[in-house]
């Protein structure tokens, strides 16, 4: 199902010209408005007639999170703020907010963007959406239920935590999607079981996750887990919200990036210089249709490939693959490039694994030392420390063979990893507090 | 005659081990024999219990990551040499013994001793064939 044919299956070609026609209008736009860009393209010297094509692009200056900090809150807007009918903000973990404006007429696009991402997933109206993402600043759950109620789904705007009402309206309400982090949705199948209900029971047909980088076989244990098709979505509040790209639940092979709206790249974060499609690279945005707070070349930090190959579900925008770290969460563990997600996808891809582990980094001496804490579920456990040696060292060996850093494997207690309501914090890097 | 041993994954951590056996005398649950091993990180305790279904729930609610394993409790002839000779029939029977641990309590002349096997089933009808007794689950739970 495709919500939006006209632009969804746009050919190549018609598809680059609307883009380089919204590229150019945009870059206008913003060299008149932002002073910031002005100063920007300036300092390069590029001026907005010199995109003549889109492979111009690359003269554009970079944006990063940080420009959004330094102008905080409202110094990016390229709108009068009396056009701005709705403000969010990221979560700010690492600093001040990154605070994101909306026309009227961007919140009809994100909608027709979410409209399209939940279409693509199976949902459509008639469907009761049990809608978990947090409402509020982050721009999961308002994003969701916009689009949601754009296709004419019944949405439960629950939000997010309250897990034991969460089973209960899943239970009671005739819940037939779901929406959330996908960490959340193994917390929420953990609390239904102490309730008593199994989730495969229930109606709940498709789950549309996103907020967090996952694995395919996270993917798997959730479809099992659940009885339910498990949808990738993504998004990222400085760009939009959710609905930057999302799976067809046709192929699940790949997030279709709306095209029409933004223009992706994928660049080496170390030369900042363009890569080829296929090749692995950090994700840059520049949103062309936006009018509160366009942005030119977004630095995401996310790392990932675009592919090109058409997919069977007859849409013709470009695929990027699941997120597989960020560019400033990567860890370098004795010169080690590592990401958390290398990590989990050998944890899950192990029978019995629980998803929930840790990663304590340390620093003993001048040696980066690196602990995976994995919890002891029932499945795995066994009355003989032979056996339970046996899977450490597994793990640990896995570790070294596909990652290159040598790991020491710890069994914990189940429940003594925090669980998450939001995004999970998978890593403790003691060496930044010394 | 099998035997219903319940164990418990536990961190070494101080306390842990006390929050187990605290949890079971608080609930009536009374510890017939156990024994405990070690690593640097964890342990794994095991229990012979008076009500072992009970005390396998009770574990399992309170957040414990339990198990449920069937090991044999045999009679063994409180006099030098006793252990040996049930062991001599073991091993020349090609029976590997996983693990083993004392009962505190003597069913008779004899002491008991709890015996993990990997292969239970085999190991009950040498013990059996070999005149070597089994002590049954109703009797150890009350001993």
């Amino acid at each position: 199902m495709i919500w939006n044919e006209e632009f969804e299956t746009l050919p190549r070609e018609a598809l680059e010209a609307l883009q380089l026609r919204r590229l150019q209008n945009l870059v206008e736009r913003v060299y008149a408005t932002v002073p910031f860009y002005k100063e920007a393209f300036d300092k390069k010297g590029v001026k907005p007639e010199d995109i003549k094509s889109l492979k111009d692009l690359r003269k554009l200056p970079f944006t990063y999170k940080q420009d959004m900090r330094d102008n905080y809150p409202y110094g990016l807007f390229a709108v009068p703020k009396e056009q701005v009918v709705r403000i969010h903000a990221s979560s700010g973990t690492t600093g001040k907010p990154t605070v994101v404006g909306y026309t009227r007429r961007d919140i009809g696009t994100w909608a027709e963007l979410m409209a399209r991402t939940f279409t693509a997933a199976g949902v459509k109206k008639g469907d009761v959406l049990q809608n978990a993402y947090g409402y509020g600043l982050f721009t999961g759950g308002l994003g969701a239920h916009y689009g949601a109620e754009l296709i004419g789904a019944s949405v439960i705007p629950i939000s997010g935590g309250n897990s034991a009402k969460q089973v209960m309206i899943l239970k009671d309400f005739g819940t037939t999607a779901i929406s959330c982090t996908p960490s959340y949705a193994l917390n929420l199948y953990e609390v239904a079981l102490e309730e008593g209900v199994n989730l495969k029971d229930l109606p709940v047909r498709v789950g549309v996750f996103g907020a967090e980088p996952w694995t395919n076989a996270m993917r798997k244990e959730i479809e099992e887990k659940w009885g339910i098709d498990a949808i990738d979505i993504y998004g990222l509040s400085e760009v939009m919200g959710p609905g930057v790209s999302f799976e067809c639940v046709e192929a699940k092979n790949g997030m279709h990036i709306n095209e029409d709206h933004f223009i992706a790249e994928i660049i080496d974060p170390e030369t900042e210089e363009p890569l080829e499609y296929g090749q692995v690279g950090e994700l840059v945005f520049t949103t062309i249709t936006k009018e509160a707070i366009p942005l030119i070349r977004y630095r995401t930090r996310d790392i990932t490939r675009l592919i090109k190959e058409p997919c069977k579900c007859g849409r013709t925008f470009v695929r990027m693959e699941k997120v597989t770290g960020r560019s400033d969460d990567m860890l370098i563990i004795r010169g080690v490039n590592v990401f958390p997600s290398q990590i989990e996808s050998i944890l899950v891809e192990r029978k019995g694994v629980q998803p929930h582990y840790q990663l304590v980094v340390d620093r003993v001496g001048n040696l980066d030392t690196l602990e995976v804490q994995v919890e002891v579920g029932e499945e795995l456990f066994s009355d003989e420390i032979k056996v339970l040696q046996s899977i450490e060292k597994g793990i640990e060996k896995d570790i070294k063979d596909i990652i290159g850093v040598s790991a020491k494997v710890k069994l914990v207690e189940p429940k003594t990893i925090q669980r998450s309501e939001g995004k999970a914090k998978r890593v403790i890097d003691k060496r930044v507090m010394k | 005659m099998k035997i219903l041993q319940i164990s418990v994954f536990i961190e070494n951590q101080s306390g842990r081990l006390y929050e187990v056996t605290d949890l079971l005398g608080r609930n009536g649950i009374n510890i017939r024999a156990l024994s405990l091993a070690d690593t640097s990180d964890f342990g794994i305790l095991r229990l012979i219990v008076n009500d072992p279904e009970r005390a396998h729930s009770l574990l399992r609610e309170n957040g414990f990551t339990v198990g449920r394993t069937e090991v044999i409790a045999v009679e063994v002839p409180d006099k030098p040499g006793g252990l040996a000779s049930v062991l001599k029939v073991l091993d020349e029977n090609k029976i590997n013994v996983e693990y083993m641990y004392a009962f505190v309590e003597m069913s008779g002349d004899c002491a008991v001793m709890i015996f993990r096997f990997d292969e239970t089933d085999k190991a009950l009808k040498v013990l059996s064939d070999n005149g070597i007794n089994t002590i049954e689950g109703k009797k150890i739970y009350g001993m």
